[in-house]
């Protein structure tokens, strides 16, 4: 390229535009490959079926003193009945890092085993790591039977 | 039958020019120092890594991916097929050895300074290999669908989901979805056989490379006296003899420990069962489970885990950029700062390990 070229405003600018042209097609190529693949690696939404009430069982078949795991939908629920014979139940969730609590009848305590959480029997944090207290559920009694439904 | 060898090698050299390659093989000298010993340690990870490989293509002709099938599959590999039991736990305590052997290259390599111009490229491959190391225990591990591996899946990801803005996006990135499920299952499968290992064969590609082009580093107190020849031993044969036998003894070792020590398969995954009491991580990721622990759960304006995992990140990223702080050791001086970092590291990982396993 001689120097008369390169000081030919005319010329610069025409190469200037061949030059936002090529570069601007080359990033909207890419981004057109990019995004389909992107858009892929996102999980899609399932539709989760809404719960709002489950039945667990018989009253009499839950022995006091005790904590059992309920499917709710897709999410675990602990119900408890206490040694009063009162049922109560939470999300069972640990509020930490995600782990499942248990009841522990040694210290009459919900536990989590993953980081030594420790919450009440209202479901309150008490001790460990644990940031919240555990969503509470309520329970419902028809007759004899059982039923965990959500708190609202 | 020497002389049908003799026309096969013609035949190939007269097409591809051998004698460059066997000239460069015959050149090839490894300097004998008394820190030699620590140059054994990238071979013996590279001979674990090809083990992983063959092992692990073995064990994908039966495992099968899935909630309903995982765990099933891996009862069926330990249980029904002709040596399963074998090849998988050698395939689980290679991946334990692995990391445990490319640990100790890696601080080898630290206290040696030998990531020293012009080998920062070798070490920033080989902190990538160990990264995706981590990756790949992490992967593998959940594979089996059984408790631990659930829930030490659900841990790992969550603590991902703290880290502020990013954290909730690269959260449901790895899980597939909101929860731990099969599609979490599917995705380490993939990231376990697929992508990890495809990331891994050209970094391990230009690592291997990297260190024939420039030979072997040698220790900065050995380059004062310049005036002594330096000892060295030829690559070809001795060198790789050495290391041949040591390959053979850590494959013995792998043997024993595979039949006396099989490895357990555990109880399989249930999203509605309490996670069970002594769970714990593997022992590689146990001095930052432990960390986590004592950090309070609130601190300044942080999250205890936050503080944690940005902690974690800024010291992995200062020791993968060592070869560029480190400037004193590239001019070829002493850098006593450095080692003393390194036995500091060595000395927290270590207590904070034996810390999380007693506890």
């Amino acid at each position: 390229m001689t120097s008369a070229e390169e000081t030919n405003p005319a010329n610069n600018s025409k190469r200037d535009f061949l030059k936002w042209v090529l570069s601007g097609g080359l990033v909207a190529f890419a981004a057109s490959v990019l995004y389909p693949i992107l858009a892929y690696l996102k999980p899609p939404e399932q539709g989760e079926v809404e719960v709002s009430s489950v039945k667990v069982g018989k009253l009499a078949d839950i022995p006091k003193d005790s904590g059992q795991i309920v499917k709710f939908g897709s999410k675990p629920v602990i119900l408890l009945r206490t040694a009063a014979g009162e049922l109560r139940a939470f999300s069972a969730t640990c509020t930490h890092l995600d782990c499942t609590v248990q009841y522990r009848k040694d210290f009459g305590v919900i536990w989590c085993a993953c980081h030594n959480g420790k919450y009440d029997l209202n479901g309150h944090n008490i001790s460990g790591p644990p940031p919240r207290p555990l969503n509470e559920y309520k329970v419902i009694l028809q007759g004899e039977e059982v039923f965990v439904s959500k708190n609202t | 039958m020497n002389a049908y060898l003799k026309r096969f090698y013609d035949w190939i050299d007269e097409r591809v020019q051998l004698e460059d390659l066997v000239h460069f093989l015959g050149k090839k000298y490894v300097p004998i120092h008394r820190h030699s010993v620590w140059y054994y340690f990238g071979g013996v990870s590279l001979f674990l890594f090809i083990i992983q490989v063959v092992t692990g293509i073995l064990l994908l002709l039966y495992y099968k991916s899935g909630e309903a099938l995982a765990f099933e599959s891996i009862q069926f590999i330990m249980s029904k097929v002709q040596f399963g039991w074998l090849i998988r736990s050698i395939h689980s305590w290679t991946a334990n050895l692995f990391i445990l052997t490319a640990m100790i290259h890696m601080f080898s390599v630290y206290f040696e300074k030998s990531y020293r111009k012009p080998r920062e490229i070798t070490w920033l491959t080989g902190m990538l290999m160990f990264f995706l190391a981590l990756g790949f225990g992490f992967s593998g591990y959940l594979l089996p669908w059984n408790e631990l591996a659930f829930f030490a899946t659900k841990v790992g990801t969550d603590i991902a989901g703290v880290v502020p803005v990013i954290g909730k996006p690269i959260m449901i990135f790895l899980r597939g979805g909101q929860e731990v499920t099969g599609a979490t299952l599917s995705r380490f499968f993939g990231f376990h056989v697929a992508v990890l290992p495809g990331i891994f064969t050209v970094l391990l590609g230009i690592h291997l490379i990297l260190i024939q082009r420039q030979g072997m580093s040698e220790p900065l107190v050995e380059k004062d006296a310049t005036e002594v020849p330096q000892k060295t031993m030829p690559f070809f044969p001795n060198f790789l003899l050495r290391d041949m036998l040591l390959w053979l003894i850590v494959l013995n070792l792998l043997a024993i420990l595979a039949v006396f020590f099989p490895w357990e398969l555990g109880k399989k995954a249930d999203a509605f069962a309490p996670a069970p009491a002594g769970i714990k991580p593997e022992w590689y990721f146990l001095f930052m489970f432990q960390t986590l622990k004592y950090i309070p759960g609130k601190l300044l304006v942080f999250d205890g885990e936050v503080f944690g995992i940005m902690l974690f990140s800024v010291a992995g990223i200062l020791w993968t950029m060592v070869p560029f702080w480190d400037t004193k050791s590239s001019r070829g001086e002493q850098n006593r700062f450095i080692s003393y970092i390194g036995i500091f590291v060595i000395f927290y990982i270590m207590v904070l390990t034996i810390l999380g396993w007693i506890s």
